[in-house]
Formats: structure tokens, sequence, C-alpha cells
């Protein structure tokens, strides 16, 4: 038994130092947010809101943490319109190339990011010349449309289309019918989807690292070009901002639809 | 009969606009893309595959992105497969410590980064502590080199492991250690014949997840490595933003996209075949 016991201690204690090496970091930028001192360091000195309220008054920072908190939101918006009705259409139907075309819904997350970006620079923006706003939406929409499709089809997958067609036998339409009655069956489904592409669009780098244009910058892609220049904890405290944030949708996704169907 | 005639090519109607939309954006830039690489001067040619191979400076950056991500998939293995077999067997507060390793997972990438460039650095916690300790007598360059850049990868993708790890763990019915444990096995023995077993599928999964993943991180070489450090992505990033060479930034990204899809295909194939929980 003491054997026993030493061996569970143990592996606590490996356990707690590889969770040290992942969140240790970040607690590390969250109180150096708060010295005093004009350059980065921690242990900081002192307690000061001052970076806060610099952070605040960064109009680039401001402007694309907007530009991509919209964008973030739009192209979830979109993703949902074009994959619900597809993921929907898998469930529901027989039709041939089915699986081509759940596959196709699936690629995007099939090629990398940063080669994403790169052909959606050469093609969308240098040969078509769409401009910087809708390159990032459809890039953005792109990234969203393989989750939607994965978590949709996972819900519809539990639903009784049954319950569908005898609602049309009672003389319901298919609108009328797919609104009423399969909608609210997928909703939590829908909701995690959300969650999962929000948040993954508004940390994308590699894809809006080549979207960009004088004034159009996405949060991520500005943060990167400050700290290769500038090293002090203006960027702490707005990390700090966004990992609250982050830790408030966490909370509200756990008491609400659960993380593990999130992840 | 009309209605019924209609309902048929329904399914069309619903899975038109996102087919177009991904064709339109993204499979015919891919495809051009592609066929670029294989032209030159109007005429099918290899000489941009053919350069690259030939090429020394390729040869080193495509060294170091596979070395730098097996090293970083080995060590996160090594990491995660102890958090993820205590988390599934052993910790009381599981929903907490997953939950604790989600967080980093939903945290920018940049941030991720910025804080290995805080710690690492001349002032940096590690620094002082290695200076303190009369290890060294200055602070030393931890910063913008393979090391910084795999320590970046490690902490990136350790929770994809867990979490893969913990999606099989979990499956693992715990009679099976307790029946091994009352036929007189040892706790090792069990863990060995047992739990590890049982477990490689979920490992080859996070492998994958960590590995392709590393390929194509751009985030963390770019803050954490140098010009002398590059990796496939910050090539791609270099030719087409940089140089505007369309022509070798498009013959690395599909290099890139043959790795990743090779590996991801033919270990996610294996992994689905040695998961003998698997239906």
């Amino acid at each position: 038994m003491n054997r026993h016991r030493r061996h569970h201690l143990a592996l606590g204690l490996i356990v707690f130092l590889v969770y040290v090496f992942l969140i240790g970091p970040l607690v590390i930028i969250m109180a150096s947010s708060f010295g005093e001192q004009a350059a980065l360091v921690f242990p900081g000195q002192g307690f000061t809101l001052k970076w806060y309220a610099q952070v605040f008054q960064m109009s680039s920072f401001i402007n694309s943490a907007l530009l991509s908190i919209e964008i973030a939101f739009a192209a979830t918006a979109l993703a949902l319109l074009l994959g619900v009705p597809a993921a929907y259409a898998l469930n529901r139907f027989r039709f041939p190339g089915k699986g081509a075309v759940k596959t196709l819904f699936l690629s995007p997350v099939l090629i990398p990011c940063i080669v994403l970006g790169f052909i959606m620079l050469r093609y969308v923006i240098s040969q078509w010349q769409l401009p910087v706003i809708p390159s990032l939406l459809i890039g953005h929409t792109l990234l969203s449309i393989p989750y939607v499709m994965r978590v949709i089809t996972a819900s519809l997958s539990n639903f009784d289309f049954a319950i569908e067609e005898a609602a049309c036998s009672l003389g319901a339409t298919r609108g009328y019918s797919f609104f009423r009655m399969v909608l609210p069956n997928i909703k939590s489904g829908i909701a995690s989807a959300c969650v999962m592409a929000v948040i993954n669009s508004f940390n994308n780098v590699s894809l809006s690292t080549f979207l960009t244009a004088p004034g159009v910058t996405m949060l991520p892609i500005e943060i990167m070009g400050y700290v290769e220049y500038h090293f002090d904890p203006t960027i702490a405290a707005l990390a700090t901002v966004m990992m609250l944030v982050t830790l408030g949708v966490m909370l509200l996704i756990e008491k609400t639809l659960g993380l593990q169907s999130v992840v | 009969m009309k209605k019924r005639g209609m309902g048929r090519y329904i399914f069309l109607a619903l899975i038109a606009p996102g087919v177009l939309f991904i064709t339109v954006f993204m499979l015919i830039p891919l495809f051009w893309v592609i066929l670029s690489t294989f032209q030159e001067g109007g005429s099918f040619s290899l000489n941009n595959y053919i350069s690259l191979l030939d090429s020394v400076y390729f040869r080193q950056v495509f060294g170091r992105s596979v070395r730098l991500s097996l090293l970083s998939t080995g060590l996160c293995a090594l990491l995660g497969f102890p958090a993820a077999y205590y988390i599934s067997r052993y910790s009381r507060h599981k929903g907490m410590m997953m939950a604790l390793a989600i967080f980093p997972m939903f945290t920018s990438p940049v941030i991720r980064s910025f804080s290995w460039m805080v710690i690492l650095g001349r002032k940096g916690i590690v620094n002082q502590a290695l200076v303190g300790l009369g290890l060294f007598a200055r602070p030393q360059s931890l910063l913008y080199n393979e090391f910084s850049m795999t320590v970046g990868f490690v902490q990136l993708f350790l929770p994809q492991m867990i979490l893969s790890l913990l999606g099989v763990m979990d499956a693992i019915p715990t009679d099976l250690t307790e029946a091994a444990g009352s036929l007189g096995a040892t706790r090792l023995v069990a863990f060995l014949r047992i739990v590890f077993p049982l477990s490689v599928s979920g490992l080859v999964t996070g492998a994958v997840l960590v590995f392709t993943g590393c390929m194509t991180a751009y985030t963390t070489p770019q803050l954490l490595g140098a010009t002398d450090t590059q990796v496939l992505s910050t090539m791609v990033y270099q030719y087409a933003m940089s140089l505007r060479d369309w022509a070798q930034a498009s013959a690395v990204a599909m290099v890139m996209i043959v790795v990743t899809l090779a590996v991801s295909t033919l270990f996610n194939r294996l992994s689905r075949r040695i998961n003998p929980l698997a239906a």
C-alpha cells in the first residue's frame, strides 16, 4: 500500500509539473501586466493599471480587435448558412457522391492554414482583385465550415427523422418541419459549432497574416507586429484582457453546453 | 407526383451553395497553384521542384521542420501520457483538469509564444534562476533558436495530445485492470499489458495532430525562431510576402500539403486499425 501511494504521489508530481508548463507562462503574463517598470519583467515591482489604460487608448489595437470580432462572427454566420443545410441534406437524403460532398465540406481543415492564406493571397487578392475585407471573410468562412459540418453532422445523427416525416404526413411543409422539428433539436450542436468557429477564427494567424492592407489588420497580426519591436507590459495587459474573456466564455460554455461538447 | 420529383432534387439546392463556395474560393485557386508549380514559361516542367530539391537551404529548412516536429511530438507524448493517465484514473477534479488543458488551447498562439519571449528572455525568470543558482555567470541567449521553438511547439500542442489520450483512456473499463490485479498481475504489468496497448491508438491520433500542427505552425517559429532557424511555414511566408517569388512559395506549399496529408491519412488509418475498443 505504501509503495502504491508513493507511485501515486510521483505521478501526481509529474502531472503538476506538466500543468505548470502549460499554464505557468500564461499566469506570468497576467502577473507582469501590473508591474510599474516600462520593461516587461517578472516578477515586476509595484502595482499599476496604467498598461490597461494604455491598451484602450491604442486605436490600432481597438480597430483590429473590432475587425477580428466582426470577421469571426460574420464568417461563423456564413459558415452556418452554407454548412447547416448541407449537413441536413447529408443526413437526410441518399444521393450519389455523398461521401465526396462530405469530404469537400471537411477539406478546408486538411489544407494547412498557411497554405490556404497563401493561395488566397495569390488568387483571390492578387489575381481576382478582391478587397481585403471580403477576402478575410471568405477565408475565415472556409476555416469555420469544417467545424460546422463536423458538429452538426454529429448532432443530426442522433436525430430521429421519423419525427419530421410524421410532421410532414400531418400536413406540415418541409420548411415548417425543418424549423420547428429539426432545428430545435440541433440547437446545442449549432451553439458549440459557433463557439469553436468564433474562437478559432479570432485566434487565427496563419491565414490572416497574408490578408492585410494598410489600416486593415486582424488583432493577432497587429500584436505580432507590435511584439517584434516593443517589449513592454502593454501586450501583457492586452493578453490578460483576452484571457479573461476566454475564461468567461469557457465558464459560459460549462454552464450551458458543458465543456466536453466543444472539444 | 410532381412534388415528389422536386423532393428528389432538394438535396442539390441544400448542398449547392456550400459546394460552390468551397470550389470557387479554395479548390480552384488550389488547382491553379498546383498546376503552376508544374509549369515554366507556359510548358510542363518539373524545374520548380528540381531547383527546390537542389537547394541546400531548402533541404536544411525541410530537415529542421521534420526534426523539430518529431522532437516536439515525442516530448508531447512523454508529457501527455502521464498527465492523461492521471486525469483518467486518479484525478478527483477531472473537469477542472480538463478545463485547465482546454484553456491554453483557446488562448491565442500569439500570446502563448509571447509568454515564452518573456520567460526565456535575457531578463526572464529562467535566466534569473540560472544566474542566481550560479550555473552561468551572465544571462544566456535562450530565445530565437531551435530550443525556444521546441518549447513553444510542445506547449502549443500538448493539450491536443492530452485530450486525444483521454478520449481512449476513458473508454478502458476499470474492470480490466482490477481483474488483472485480482489475477495476480502487478500494477506495472497491468499497465503495460492492458492500459498501454489500449491507449496506443489515442497516442497515434494525438501524435498526428501534434506533428502536422508543428509542421504547419507559423506563429511559434515566427516569434520564437530567427532567420537562421526558418521552417517550411516561415519559408512560404517569406517567399510570398518579402520576395514575391510565387513559384518557389507555391512549391514549398505543395511540399507542406503532401507531407501533412500523407502523414495524417497513413497514421489515422493505423490508429483506427490498432484500436481494439473501436467497433
